[in-house]
């Protein structure tokens, strides 16, 4: 241990922190604190314009209080989110927020004491007056670690985080050896976030042990999965807590430099992140000589280039140092030669966002959390056909069945279940008979999915299985870098049968070709991309087989959503007459008043499928269906 | 197309833009971004000037633009339009969306409006799943975005511009 300097880096982050507390301090001492989710999922909703009448409100009443962003709390369904802490009162969350609503919050609540209940998510606090989050059925089933922050600090003031308790992990990893620092992450059984579960520590090992100066950190917050948006959601809500992740790993593994990969789709989280990196730097928390100890690191952000197989380490890697982002071969793995040839740790965001809580309370806290094989949480994103959309973090070993239907509530409309995409399009379909598995990641892989980054998607009975395994082989098929023939080609002849068979086309022995195929593809490919890009078949292949015979034989599609194999009709029994609200929604004219009886016709040539008039239809005639094959029409 | 007054601004303008780099390989996607920011798309006389710049062969530059989706070749339009195509956007029907965006705009994806207001393209995903289906709309991800609503942003359009031309007279 070095004991030179170790006092003045205590005293030097105590000041640091005594500030920043005081500062949080200041603000529960004001008559009140409006936080307004602005996530980009919040401002999808409209929260700047909610944020903008608060100010513009507070101003007319001539009130003074603090209102500010925040990130994203999770519970996207209830978006825009405003959380108001006044004393007295417990920290009321607001759901639905409106520029209405947020004026009328300003005059009733912060200048009466109206706290206007009719527009309350729950609190933050236990408490006599709202209900809490905290007794939500939810909670039971949700632990947030490196959620907790999220949504309740400001991500763009740094002071926020430290008041937390943030930075106080480096302070303690500071005063450690690496190696003890790396015997921790190790014992604790942390693995890689990033999909594909590998073991934290071991790579911080290989890493530290590899010769060649200078070594990299690098955070790989490239999440390209469609239908998952964990990465982002953390980016933007609690920055420095990857950044206090990296800097640890840093001093780990011995680098001097670090990069930050986000990508380009996520302009927001990368404004936040160099905002966070230029203030950690203003405290000599980043670059040289931080805290005054003689650790040195410095941390860039590099924004990707739309590119789903930068998010493949070494294909990032060739992506930093100016090039295509195609896979090389490994080993060597970038831990021993990777940026620039020189040792390099690449860590998720996720992962990284974990080291300060294990640093903090310890290994043996966190393989107390979820599973043997696979401790601590699961960070996933709820979307799709589920009631409570969102993000949530839940121990490793919980059921897919509690994340979909007690986390989220499940399906609208109490229509049935039919799947769970999980792992984009490196995971697969599982169906009602795998709801009861614990999520961990070997139980995911053994089912034919894969944890991949935690990207969840919710599937009905008006979900067609075909057509969500020929988007997703769409999807990989254009992202393929076309190093490998198996997956240059062997995805775009996938793609061509999918496709055949979404028109109805093809034959029952396609089946078997399509499944041969699937395995060489799996088999000839040097990165995870064209590795795991069969799995969307396979797994559907395995649990939804009758809906490819359904589309091959019949030319039938059972979920009703395959364009080709559908048309649209109006049932005249049931058509008001002397309604025109098809007619009038219609976007490309198809639909007509028959002259006489006065009933809607469609124009099947006209018509493309777009569902409008199935929406626009009152529900007390509900007069317009979908019907498969189309020549179920009536003539 | 350009002319030769044209193609001397467009690599005047690169240039300032590349004097704020250093001349190392490592930085031409940074620098092909800043480009295309100054600029709006990367014409060849850019990718010419950068290839200079950084001192790599030109096909290197042209590799790395064709590589990525971010980058394009031609000028954009003056909204951007961009149809998410995630996964729960495509399965409550992003796909109807991006066909209506075609049809009212009557272009194809990756193209821009014959009178340039307009560029159309899709997004692998924003990562507002919440919203589905999703239309990022000038950098403003739209959520609910269904054919009535991609008319209903058209017509807003149109009204802007109306207000525009009458306050100009």
């Amino acid at each position: 241990m070095k004991a030179t300097g170790l006092p003045d880096i205590a005293s030097t982050f105590q000041k640091i922190r005594k500030r920043a507390e005081a500062r949080w301090q200041e603000l529960q001492d004001r008559r009140a604190v409006i936080m307004v989710g602005a996530a980009t999922c919040g401002r999808a909703a409209g929260a700047l314009k909610v944020l903008r009448a608060f100010k513009d409100e507070l101003k007319k009443q001539n009130l003074d209080c603090p209102v500010f962003e925040v990130g994203c709390m999770g519970h996207c369904y209830a978006e825009p989110i405003v959380i108001i802490a006044k004393p007295g009162y417990p920290s009321i969350v607001y759901q639905q927020v409106n520029p209405v609503i947020a004026r009328r919050l300003v005059r009733e609540f912060i200048l009466g004491d109206d706290p206007c209940l009719e527009s309350v998510l729950g609190a933050l606090e236990e408490n006599e007056l709202v209900p809490g989050l905290a007794d939500f059925p939810r909670a039971q089933f949700e632990q947030k670690i490196i959620l907790k922050n999220c949504g309740h600090i400001d991500p763009e003031d740094i002071d926020h985080y430290i008041a937390g308790g943030g930075y106080s992990a480096l302070v303690k990893a500071l005063r450690l050896k690496p190696d003890e620092i790396i015997n921790e992450v190790k014992k604790s059984g942390l693995r890689g976030r990033g999909g594909a579960g590998f073991a934290t520590g071991e790579k911080w090992a290989t890493c530290r042990n590899a010769p060649g100066r200078p070594r990299y950190v690098i955070c790989n917050g490239d999440e390209g999965d469609p239908g998952a948006f964990m990465d982002r959601a953390i980016l933007e809500s609690d920055p420095h807590s990857v950044i206090e992740g990296m800097l640890i790993a840093g001093y780990a593994v011995g680098a001097r430099y670090g990069y930050i990969y986000v990508r380009a789709e996520y302009p927001l989280a990368v404004h936040r992140t160099r905002l966070a990196l230029s203030q950690a730097k203003k405290l000599n928390l980043l670059g040289r000589n931080i805290l005054g100890s003689d650790f040195s690191f410095d941390i860039k952000l590099f924004q990707g280039s739309g590119a789903f197989v930068c998010g493949e380490e070494s294909a990032l890697i060739a992506s930093l140092e100016g090039k295509a982002g195609t896979p090389s071969h490994r080993p060597p793995y970038p831990a021993v030669s990777g940026l620039e040839g020189k040792p390099t740790l690449i860590n998720n965001v996720k992962t990284l966002a974990f080291i300060r809580h294990i640093v903090d309370k310890g290994a043996k806290w966190f393989s107390g959390i979820g599973t043997k094989n696979s401790p601590g949480t699961a960070v996933f994103a709820l979307a799709g056909k589920v009631v409570n959309t969102g993000l949530t973090e839940v121990p490793m070993g919980t059921t897919l069945r509690q994340v979909i239907f007690d986390v989220g509530s499940g399906i609208p409309g109490g229509k049935p279940f039919k799947a769970v995409q999980i792992g984009g399009p490196s995971g697969g379909c599982l169906p009602e008979s795998a709801l009861d598995l614990p999520i961990d990641f070997d139980s995911l892989t053994e089912a034919g999915a894969m944890m991949g980054s935690g990207g969840m998607i919710v599937l009905d009975e008006d979900d067609c299985m075909v057509e969500i395994a020929r988007y997703f082989l769409e999807f990989t098929q254009r992202e393929s870098c076309g190093k490998c023939t198996f997956c240059r080609l062997g995805t775009k002849q996938l793609l061509e049968m999918l496709a055949e068979f979404t028109r109805g086309k093809g034959e029952i022995k396609d089946l078997d070709t399509l499944a041969e195929l699937a395995e060489d593809v799996r088999a000839g490919s040097l990165c995870g991309l064209g590795r795991t890009a069969p799995n969307p078949v396979l797994t559907n292949l395995r649990y939804f087989r009758d809906e490819y015979e359904a589309h091959i034989k019949e030319g039938r599609c059972p979920a009703l959503m395959c364009q080709e194999l559908i048309a649209f009709y109006i049932i005249p029994d049931r058509c008001e007459l002397t309604c025109d609200a098809c007619v009038g929604n219609c976007t490309v004219e198809a639909i007509s008043s028959h002259p006489k009886k006065r009933y809607k016709i469609i124009d099947q040539e006209k018509c493309v499928k777009c569902g409008t008039c199935l929406t626009a239809c009152p529900p007390q005639y509900n007069a317009i269906v979908k019907l498969s094959p189309p020549t179920e029409v009536p003539k | 197309m350009a002319n030769t007054e044209e193609k001397t601004k467009i690599k005047e303008q690169t240039r300032r833009i590349l004097s704020r780099f250093s001349r190392k390989r490592g930085n031409l996607i940074p620098t092909l971004q800043k480009v295309q920011e100054g600029l709006g798309y990367l014409p060849r006389e850019a990718m010419l000037e950068v290839a200079r710049f950084l001192d790599i062969p030109e096909i290197d530059v042209y590799g790395v633009v064709t590589f990525y989706n971010q980058f394009r070749l031609n000028p954009p339009g003056k909204h951007s339009i961009r149809v998410c195509l995630g996964t729960a956007c495509h399965m409550k029907g992003g796909y109807i969306t991006l066909d209506a965006w075609k049809r009212r705009l009557k272009i194809d994806r990756g193209q821009t409006t014959a009178d340039r207001e307009f560029d159309l393209d899709t997004v692998a995903c924003v990562g507002c799943c919440v919203m589905a289906p999703v239309t990022v709309v000038d950098d403003k991800p739209e959520g609910q975005v269904e054919p009535t609503k991609v008319d209903g942003i058209l017509l807003s359009f149109e009204r802007e511009r109306e207000k525009r031309g009458k306050k100009k007279r």
